[in-house]
């Protein structure tokens, strides 16, 4: 085999991969600008959908509800991860192995295990279901990831540089913020990015522990499906995908991944 | 400025001890070298004077004042790192400003003394470049006008010149004298360069596997090392014992050396005379020219004499009467052999 029907083979096959990724969601998209309810071609363009989403009142409430507990969530637990990092750092302590490894399970275990265990604790605590038990699930869950993306990029940080300030008399708190933070900056923003994302796309979770009625607005989609699919559900989908898609895509340039720039 | 000095300094990671009983005075206003292989504590001591290593026993006094239980950050001293540590987000003229910004020095105030700073170090157009615009003298410059901008007791330097090349070392060894002279800060610098070591240094201390070997001006302990390791690390010096007699010293092969008086001497690279036919000199040797290696105005020979390398330095044109290798008379002058405790 030559190497140009190798090349043309890996073509196919990012190709496929591509294909399979974004179609289902270009045909969501496609749809939801076409004027038939029940996916009629020939396509008619038409942003009826879109102004329907204006005048339910159901779907704004749950999505302004996503949004500010999603903001709530980035801070929180923006602030707790990074100041996690930063102790990880610096210190050694006994355990400091284990707690780093304990860290990263919330990533690998099924939400829907997660949700359920939360749901049941959150009970036994006698908190319950509702918007609190949402905010601090999703903490949990996005902390993970803020801590892994800061601390990535503290990894980069020459120490020497905070004894270079501690000698210049700076005490640890100077030091962090003159700098250590502006160096980790790009990474803190990239955590809260995702931190923002995993909450704001959170279905599993949410379901478990939101009350009925106080849903998040991935919640209320997937209800709604089951009452009956409207072209309406496509157009929030796809201002979630491009607002998810944006997030991301910021979240890249900031952690670098995929490669220096 | 102030004196320093550390007494029965000791600090041991795990079973090795970085630091054995060190007890060293650092006079005012004078510019201290600390010198030694890698891993004989030099650097270890530096770190325990800044408060970055916080030795077991022992005690750290600037100006008379204990400092042992005193962080960093309140000991009064300025330090420059090895990579220089400058601040990459911030520009040369606020790197330098750092240290009167955490002590909440006026505007007016600031903005003298960085100039004044900048001037000292020769970079009074640079303060708006981002330390990545710099060359690696003027970073390093950068490193000294902000350690001293905030007039600390004492200096403390880790191996700065060590990322340079050679031609800017030099230059920058000149600059860091002149520097210092100027402000007459009590210095510490640590380096693992004899030749700098020996310039830049009014007095020197030299130190092998966390003890402090010898210590006194540059040419008092070139001149008289007294130990071998001294002899060797600070002039590459060839040892020789044997057994001391009434004229001399009787090496293993049976050659007297005249008028040495102990059982073990030292002669320097520097103080050998190499010719092909029999010197008229005392002191000398039967040996064979293994290699001669060119190296501009001064050249090096290695020899084998009895299964060891001797190495001579001299005059590239005094060598090459010589043969490229074969049999050699080495030979010196009675002053030359430096008695020493083996």
């Amino acid at each position: 085999m030559s190497n140009g029907f190798l090349a043309h083979l890996g073509r196919a096959y990012v190709g496929l991969i591509l294909f399979f990724l974004y179609a289902p969601i270009l045909v969501m998209a496609a749809m939801s600008l076409n004027a038939s309810e029940f996916y009629q071609l020939p396509f008619r363009g038409s942003t009826e959908w879109y102004a329907r989403l204006w005048h339910n009142g159901e779907i704004l409430s749950a999505a302004w509800r996503s949004v500010w507990i999603a903001v709530i969530v980035t801070l929180i637990a923006t602030t707790l991860g990074t100041a996690a990092s930063v102790a990880l750092f610096r210190h050694d302590f006994r355990g400091k192995r284990v707690l780093q490894v304990l860290l990263f399970p919330p990533i690998a275990i099924p939400w829907l295990i997660t949700g359920t265990a939360m749901l049941i604790f959150f009970f036994g605590i006698g908190l319950g279901r509702g918007t609190p038990a949402v905010i601090i699930g999703h903490v949990a869950l996005a902390l993970p990831y803020v801590i892994v993306v800061v601390s990535a990029r503290l990894a980069t940080f020459d120490r020497t540089l905070e004894e270079a300030a501690r000698s210049l008399g700076a005490t640890p708190w100077q030091i962090t913020r003159a700098v250590t933070v502006p160096w980790i900056l790009p990474g803190i923003i990239a955590g809260g990015l995702f931190a923002f994302a995993v909450s704001f796309d959170q279905f599993v979770v949410s379901y478990f522990l939101s009350e009925p009625g106080d849903t998040t607005l991935p919640v209320l989609i997937y209800t709604s499906i089951r009452k009956g699919f409207t072209p309406e559900i496509n157009a929030i989908s796809t201002i979630i995908i491009a607002l998810s898609m944006g997030i991301m895509l910021l979240a890249a340039r900031y952690s670098n991944f995929g490669g220096e720039r | 400025m102030a004196e320093v000095r550390v007494e029965n300094l000791v600090k041991t990671y795990g079973a090795a001890r970085a630091l054995d009983e060190v007890t060293l005075d650092f006079p005012d206003g004078g510019f201290f070298g600390l010198l030694g292989p890698s891993g004989s504590g030099k650097t270890t001591l530096l770190r325990a004077i800044a408060g970055f290593v916080l030795p077991e026993t022992g005690r750290v006094l600037i100006a008379d004042e204990p400092v042992e239980n005193v962080p960093v950050e309140k000991r009064g001293i300025g330090m420059v790192f090895q990579n220089y540590a400058l601040f990459p987000n911030m520009t040369v003229a606020e790197n330098i400003a750092f240290g009167l910004d955490v002590r909440k020095v006026g505007a007016a105030e600031k903005k003298r003394r960085v100039t004044e700073a900048l001037d000292l170090v020769q970079l009074g157009a640079f303060g708006a470049r981002k330390p990545h615009q710099l060359s690696g003298g003027q970073r390093q410059r950068v490193a000294m006008a902000r350690a001293i901008v905030t007039r600390p007791r004492v200096l403390l330097l880790d191996e700065p010149l060590s990322a340079l090349d050679k031609a800017l070392r030099v230059d920058m060894q000149i600059e860091l004298k002149r520097i210092q002279r100027e402000i007459g800060i009590t210095t510490i610098f640590v380096t693992h360069d004899q030749e700098e070591a020996l310039t830049l240094s009014d007095r020197i201390g030299i130190l092998k596997d966390g003890r402090l070997i010898r210590h006194g001006p540059p040419r008092e302990v070139y001149d008289d090392p007294r130990d071998s390791f001294t002899a060797t690390f600070l002039g590459d010096a060839r040892i020789f014992s044997g057994t001391r007699e009434a004229d001399g010293l009787r090496l293993a092969d049976g050659t007297l050396v005249p008028g040495a008086q102990g059982a073990t001497i030292a002669v320097r690279p520097e103080n050998f005379q190499l010719s092909a036919s029999e010197p008229n000199a005392p002191c000398r040797l039967r040996a064979h020219l293994v290699q001669k290696i060119f190296g501009g105005a001064l050249g090096t020979c290695l020899l084998d004499w009895q299964g060891e390398v001797i190495k001579v330095v001299g005059r590239d044109a005094d060598f090459r009467a010589l043969p490229e290798s074969g049999p050699v008379w080495v030979s010196w002058q009675p002053e030359h052999s430096v008695t020493i405790s083996p």
